[in-house]
């Protein structure tokens, strides 16, 4: 009668398909089996996921439009109308946001901008600052990235641009810098982040940014510059040369037309880091202003220190660009379950199903052997090794859990 | 009895087994690790083909009042659901293109054209069947709970209407694959969880009824507008066009696992099972049949039943050379291989579907070695340690050769009794 706490743990309090019968019912097999009987009315259990049903970007603005949506899906079930009319257009589908790239402009040797046309469902009231998701097909495969928009935020507006620096270990980065072509098709999606700048902006405003870390901050000056709200804006900016800077030439036009913008550029391998425990040298009232810093860990980590040493801490505003990486192999990591709040830590080899049920959740399951696909969720954060065959899995796939495990710290949507 | 011991049947050591998964295994991480751009394009084209020819379908319908125009548009809108449900839908739910990480195309989103919901079909069909395949008493698709497909079920009186189960279940096929999880015998016998049943009752009848709703109602309703069709016209050619798609549907699935060859298993199968031993019962399980590109194609590549059985979850439009390799792996363990051209193996259930409206008097074969199941019971009159490898060629004699060695002993003893008969 061990089994039977175990059972419980697995089969009780769900709705649907699993009842308070059947932990009794698989007793009763697993008695029925021992008694070599052949036939027997009792059920293996399962926790079915409901199908994931399609949802539209930008639904409850027009009513107009979501009535015709409702009555055109009438005729498209169990499809949206969007399934048919994006194979003449990939555009027209708001089903999952897409844009096309225009123009891949070069920065400098190693960055690129991507100037993209949204499809339907896209909204362009973001603010200046924030970025987006990035899906690529690459090799059959949708790969996603975060990047940081450089545009500013127009009503009306048709297009959006990004700026990438390719990195030397950054598959993607380096595969969009070089190798979109003007014309491909990308997922996107929705603008999001708090590294935002307010309207109205505050009188006086600081940007720290080095390499790039410029690319959020050039959103919020392009949208300075439209409002007219450059009244004093003070932005030191690193790069390792000269010709590392992006947008290099637009920064100087900006400080030449405007004199409430000063740009303090600073190469760091001939002039060394910015040493920010003496920017009272170079800005004398920088307690008093409005901080927005984005570049490596390291320089935000010294920028937390000194303004959380000053008392100043809330005028602070950072960005960082974490880059999630598999763990070694076999290691495992932390797990958590984004839904439930529930944290455990596991080794490599553990079932990320196994995890989740020992902390006592309601995981989706079926086969337990990787077959029937019903255990199959959403990886938020970090990397999972499948463990039939070691691949990796990125943030931002699907994963059966039965047969997956953490690799490195990670988030699933449980 | 159908088998008990799959090792045992399958002629086949401990050792054996374990090559054989590690064998199976390889080819499974070869098209793992080949999967790309290519695989990628073909489903994406298969969508939109299926889409635009579905579309096709119903313009023809809308747009020519003349018979030959009705006809044009009913088939072609009943093969855009047959690649919908088979090509697509299947292989989509059964996870083969998740790698892709498109959220459009993934097992956990996809919604197929037709009455049953794709939550219950990943229950009924991914999980029981493909795990408990062909275990009587565990994968409802043993004749779904109305055919008698194999003799290891006790005959009743209502198995006489067997054929006209079959016909009628065919013509309804949508329907039998839908109704399947709501389990309505056990309802009817009150052996059900009455708050399960309902919550999957609800899931049905919204899905069945959007289903409904299309067919039978909005399209008949939009192309009544035009002055080419009545809302009845299209009303009839949707009905037919479902028809169609029912009825092929329920013989390709059928050709995957009622042909003679098909084994069935029992329950202490699966106490303790390997993945070899998994794998083996898969393989022993399922039939495939022959068909060129086209045939393939319009099967959902289920005429590959004993791939899509040992990798549910690669992408369809490698099974036919990963078909190749198993062959070959077959040959090696002496396993047989069930395949044979589509109208002999459809014939063949029809023909198991018929014998078995009789009761077990009237059959000839014991239920250790009849067409439809076996048991390793049929090789108790072979010497022991007839599984071999034979140094000299280094040929295995295995299941195969046992099964045709038995096969003959038979044929032998029919003949001496027909023999002496036939003297006098």
């Amino acid at each position: 009668m061990t089994l039977l706490p175990w059972l419980k743990r697995r089969t009780y309090g769900t709705v649907g398909y699993v009842s308070r019968t059947t932990g009794a019912a698989i007793l009763k097999l697993g008695q029925e089996l021992s008694l070599g009987k052949k036939y027997s009315s009792s059920r293996p259990s399962a926790v079915l996921a409901d199908t994931v049903r399609p949802t539209v970007a930008g639904s409850g603005k027009h009513p107009g439009w979501d009535a015709a949506r409702a009555i055109a899906e009438r005729i498209t079930t169990p499809l949206l109308p969007d399934d048919y009319l994006k194979l003449a257009n990939p555009l027209w589908s708001a089903r999952e946001l897409r844009g096309r790239v225009l123009e891949v402009r070069r920065e400098t040797v190693d960055s690129a901008t991507l100037v993209i046309k949204p499809g339907w469902g896209f909204s362009f009231d973001y603010q200046p600052g924030q970025y987006i998701g990035i899906g690529v097909l690459v090799d059959g495969r949708w790969r996603w990235r975060s990047y940081s928009l450089t545009s500013s935020p127009i009503k009306g507006a048709r297009i959006i641009t990004i700026t990438v620096k390719a990195m030397p270990e950054g598959f993607l980065s380096s595969h969009l810098v070089g190798g979109v072509a003007p014309g491909t098709v990308v997922r996107l999606a929705a603008p999001q982040g708090n590294f935002v700048m307010p309207d109205p902006a505050p009188a006086s405003v600081l940007f720290i940014t080095a390499g790039s870390g410029i690319t959020p901050v050039m959103s919020m000056l392009r949208t300075l510059t439209r409002r007219d709200q450059i009244t004093d804006v003070v932005h030191f900016h690193s790069a390792p040369t000269e010709s590392d800077v992006m947008f290099a030439s637009e920064l100087a036009d900006l400080e030449r037309s405007h004199d409430g913008y000063r740009l303090r550029l600073r190469s760091t391998r001939t002039e060394g880091r910015l040493d920010l425990s003496r920017l009272g040298d170079e800005v004398p009232d920088w307690r008093e202003r409005q901080t927005w810093a984005c570049g490596p860990e390291g320089m935000l980590n010294a920028a937390e220190r000194v303004w959380h040493r000053h008392g100043i801490a809330g005028q602070l505003h950072l960005e960082r660009f974490a880059v999630s990486k598999a763990a070694a192999h076999g290691q495992g990591g932390t797990v958590q379950f984004a839904r439930s709040q529930k944290t455990v830590t596991v080794d490599g080899a553990t079932p990320l199903m196994d995890a989740g049920e020992d902390v006592g959740i309601q995981m989706p399951f079926g086969c337990r052997m990787g077959i029937c696909q019903s255990c199959v969720v959403s990886l938020v954060d970090g990397h999972v090794r499948d463990l039939r065959t070691g691949a990796e899995h990125e943030p931002g796939s699907r994963i059966q859990t039965c047969i997956s495990a953490a690799s490195g710290d990670c988030v699933l949507d449980v | 009895m159908a088998i008990t011991d799959v090792p045992a049947f399958a002629h086949l050591t401990e050792a054996d087994i374990d090559n054989l998964a590690v064998e199976l295994d390889a080819i499974r991480l070869d098209i793992e690790d080949s999967r790309g751009e290519r695989d990628s394009r073909y489903i994406r084209h298969t969508i939109a083909a299926q889409r635009a020819l579905e579309v096709a379908g119903r313009l023809m319908l809308a747009a020519g009042s003349r018979r030959s125009a009705w006809w044009a548009g009913t088939l072609t809108l009943g093969v855009a659901k047959i690649i919908e449900n088979m090509e697509i839908g299947h292989n989509v739910m059964h996870g083969q293109w998740d790698w892709m990480n498109d959220p459009e195309i993934h097992s956990s989103t996809w919604e197929w054209d037709m009455s049953g919901a794709s939550k219950h079909w990943r229950f009924t069909h991914n999980f029981m069947h493909h795990k408990y395949t062909n275990i009587l008493g565990m994968d409802d698709d043993v004749g779904y709970g109305l055919l008698r497909v194999t003799r290891d079920e006790k005959w009743k009186p209502f198995n006489l209407g067997n054929l006209l189960y079959n016909t009628v279940l065919a013509l309804g096929f949508e329907w039998g694959v839908g109704l399947q999880h709501l389990e309505l015998g056990r309802m009817f016998k009150g052996r059900d969880d009455r708050d399960a049943t309902m919550v999957r009752m609800r899931e049905f009848s919204a899905k069945a009824g959007r289903q409904l709703a299309k067919d039978y109602v909005a399209w008949p309703a939009v192309t009544a507008l035009s002055p080419g069709a009545t809302f009845k016209s299209t009303l009839k050619a949707n009905a037919v066009a479902n028809v169609i798609r029912n009825v092929w549907a329920n013989a390709v699935i059928f050709c995957g696992h009622f042909p003679d060859g098909a084994e069935k298993f029992t329950k202490t199968d699966m106490a303790g099972e390997t993945k070899g031993e998994w794998y083996l019962r898969q393989m022993l399980g399922s039939a495939n049949f022959e068909g060129g590109p086209a045939l393939r194609f319009m099967s959902g590549n289920l005429c590959h039943q004993i791939e899509h059985h040992l990798y549910p979850d690669l992408p369809s439009n490698r099974l036919h050379e990963i078909s190749v390799r198993v062959r070959q792996v077959c040959d090696k363990y002496d396993l047989p291989y069930t395949t044979g051209s589509f109208l002999v193996q459809y014939g063949k259930t029809w023909r198991t579907i018929a014998k078995l409206s009789l009761p077990d008097k009237y059959l000839r074969d014991t239920v250790d070695d009849a067409p439809e199941t076996r048991s390793e019971r049929m090789f108790s009159e072979l010497e022991p340690g007839f599984g071999y490898t034979d140094p000299a060629t280094g040929r295995r004699r295995g299941l195969r050769t046992a099964i045709a060695t038995v096969r003959g002993w038979r044929r032998g003893k029919r003949v001496e009794k027909r023999a002496p008969r036939l003297a006098a």
